[in-house]
């Protein structure tokens, strides 16, 4: 079911990712657009938080385990307040705090240094451990990618996450996304890997499983609220996705896991994003100054 | 005051202090028997976590917990522990996770059980990381204090223990000072820097020198890193001559960072010794006499350095 306000910050999150990532010249797309819903159902009405005091004891953390998808983070964030958007154009850029992945010294907000593929869900575990031994309310969300959960330490924590601070401290206070979008550097997560059967992988080490369209505002809202109701275990969301999610030429593409769109490219990412077709175009620019701003502005980059 | 492993040590300074500090947990890897953090589970049972033989899950849970204000000693052999680099590279160093890494059974000394237990890198894997210190603590009088430092130090560090008993070689009056080596037995010729297990044989070697005539400089390299790089140029301006000792690969460890220290501060004659190549299983006295690290293989190796 459509929720009209999350579907618009989406959407111009999405604007966001496309942009900075231009202007940027690299970094990560697909992933950005596949995990860009499920962000922005928890930045905005789910996660406690205050970008004014982004170091609150208890605040909700988030950690993006897998930090290549950054762009999308950085656009929530900018969207919540943390920042003004126009910095997100210094994305990679040398003394920028938008580093190519979390840096959690280099942007407060960030919550752990996160990239190297395996290691965000353990930082959770101990997160979510240290705040229920503290008797704070909040929560820690972690977000896995698909080809990420190859790696042999998220098995570890896996393992570890329902046993963990039993009885007195159950780390129910964790809610751990799966942004499953069937792509993977190489090529389709299938072809390099395969998961399957995942479900039952985490069922069988002790998780609470749902899954969901990672895209559908309602499912998700609903799986958050059941792992937020779930007590006496950590909750593991299954969310099926689409790598490059709004853009036709991006969408379940390998090659654009990790490759920034042309300044043209952007603009038609944008365009479609915005749900324009191309004949409306200059019409619909000439009613939306922002994104005419933006336009204008991926235009100078063009040739440069 | 009889000799005691500096995991053993350890094992009673952390009880110790997590009376007094609520923030202090353990985290083990189906090890805390061996690394000594058994009785602070017994003492302390909601604030051990023993995470099943799965390093890498520990050091990121540890970097967790110090996100929420734990101060987690992650522990296991110093070869396991830090064998899982990635983890320390990202969740803890570059994350600044204020986690104290514990590494035990540090060097051949471990003897029987072999290479595959030896901890013998893992002073050069942790000195390429920044902002992480690396010490070794020489006897039970440091390592009690060390322990201590290390909670109070404001970031993570890496502690480097061992298996086996170490003889009292501090004064009883010693306080132990972050970034500052100790003089244990002054000296004209000849600088030996011993760190952990080896400081003791390089004082016995020490004594054998003297009845060559030789006066040899010997000094407790408690800290790894950094240096005592004022207390190390002020020796070997005055001795001449520089002989490393320790039970760590022949690379990258002390002899490494004082020959770095040294190359482009001060360039004096120097001598490492350390361990060649794998390690292997047998009596940690015949693995010291065959890596000559014990006090006739520095004596020797002094001898022959100074051409005497």
């Amino acid at each position: 079911m459509a929720d009209a306000r999350l579907e618009a910050i989406a959407r111009e999150c999405r604007v966001q990712i496309i942009r900075m990532l231009a202007h940027a010249g690299s970094g990560h797309p697909g992933g950005s657009l596949s995990v860009i819903d499920l962000l922005t159902a928890l930045f905005f009405g789910r996660m406690r938080y205050d970008p004014a005091r982004p170091d609150l004891p208890d605040r909700d953390r988030l950690v993006l385990s897998k930090g290549h998808a950054v762009p999308a983070l950085y656009a929530v964030m900018a969207r919540a307040g943390y920042f003004p958007e126009a910095s997100l154009t210094t994305l990679r850029k040398l003394g920028s705090p938008f580093q190519g992945h979390p840096d959690r010294t280099a942007l407060a907000g960030i919550e752990a240094a996160t990239g190297s593929l395996g290691q965000g869900l353990s930082m959770s575990l101990g997160m979510a451990l240290g705040l229920k031994m503290a008797g704070s309310p909040a929560r820690v969300y972690c977000i896995l990618g698909d080809g990420e959960i190859q790696e042999g330490q998220v098995w570890e924590a896996a393992m570890a996450g329902p046993k963990l601070g039993q009885p007195r401290h159950p780390l129910d206070n964790l809610t751990v996304i799966l942004d499953y979008n069937k792509i993977q550097l190489d090529d389709f997560v299938v072809r390099v890997l395969d998961l399957e059967p995942v479900l039952a992988k985490w069922q069988a080490f002790g998780w609470p499983v749902s899954e969901i369209d990672g895209h559908d505002f309602e499912q998700i809202g609903k799986a958050l609220d059941q792992a937020e109701a779930t007590r006496g275990a950590p909750s593991f969301v299954v969310a099926h996705t689409v790598k490059g999610k709004s853009v036709s030429f991006m969408e379940g593409n390998p090659e654009w896991h990790g490759k920034a769109p042309k300044p043209a490219e952007a603009v038609r990412a944008i365009r479609e994003i915005l749900g324009v077709a191309e004949a409306g175009w200059e019409a619909y620019l000439g009613k939306d100054p922002t994104t005419r701003a933006i336009v204008d502005e991926l235009g100078a980059l063009e040739g440069k | 005051m009889p000799a005691k492993a500096s995991r053993a040590a350890f094992g009673e300074a952390i009880i110790e202090l997590g009376a007094k500090d609520e923030r202090i947990v353990t985290l083990d890897a189906d090890l805390s028997k061996s690394t000594m953090t058994a009785k602070f589970a017994k003492t302390y049972p909601d604030r051990a976590f023993n995470l099943g033989i799965a390093e890498a899950n520990m050091i990121g849970i540890g970097a967790g917990l110090a996100l929420t204000g734990k101060i987690p000693f992650v522990c296991s052999f110093a070869c396991f522990v830090v064998g899982r680099f990635e983890t320390i590279r990202i969740s803890v160093a570059y994350t600044r996770a204020t986690v104290k890494i514990v590494g035990t059974h540090a060097g051949i000394a471990i003897g029987e059980d072999g290479y595959s237990q030896m901890g013998i890198e893992d002073i050069a894997c942790i000195r390429a990381l920044p902002d992480i210190p690396i010490i070794q603590p020489v006897d039970e009088v440091e390592t009690r204090q060390v322990v201590a430092y290390a909670v109070e130090h404001e970031g993570p560090l890496y502690l480097r223990l061992t298996r086996q008993n170490l003889e009292p070689v501090c004064p009883p009056d010693y306080r132990f000072r972050f970034g500052r080596w100790l003089v244990l037995r002054p000296g004209r010729d000849v600088t030996l820097i011993g760190t952990g297990g080896t400081v003791f044989n390089a004082l016995e070697a020490a004594k054998r020198l003297e009845g060559d005539g030789l006066s040899a400089e010997v000094l407790n390299a408690a800290c790894l890193k950094p240096l005592d790089e004022e207390l190390l140029l002020r020796s070997a301006g005055k001795t001449g001559h520089v002989v490393t000792v320790e039970d760590h690969s022949i690379a990258g460890g002390l002899g490494g960072a004082v020959a770095e220290t040294l190359g482009e501060a001060l360039p004096t004659p120097l001598k490492r010794l350390g361990v060649q190549g794998f390690g292997e299983s047998g009596d940690p006295k015949g693995l010291y006499a065959k890596h000559g690290l014990d006090p006739a293989g520095i004596t020797t190796a002094v001898r022959k350095f100074l051409d005497r």
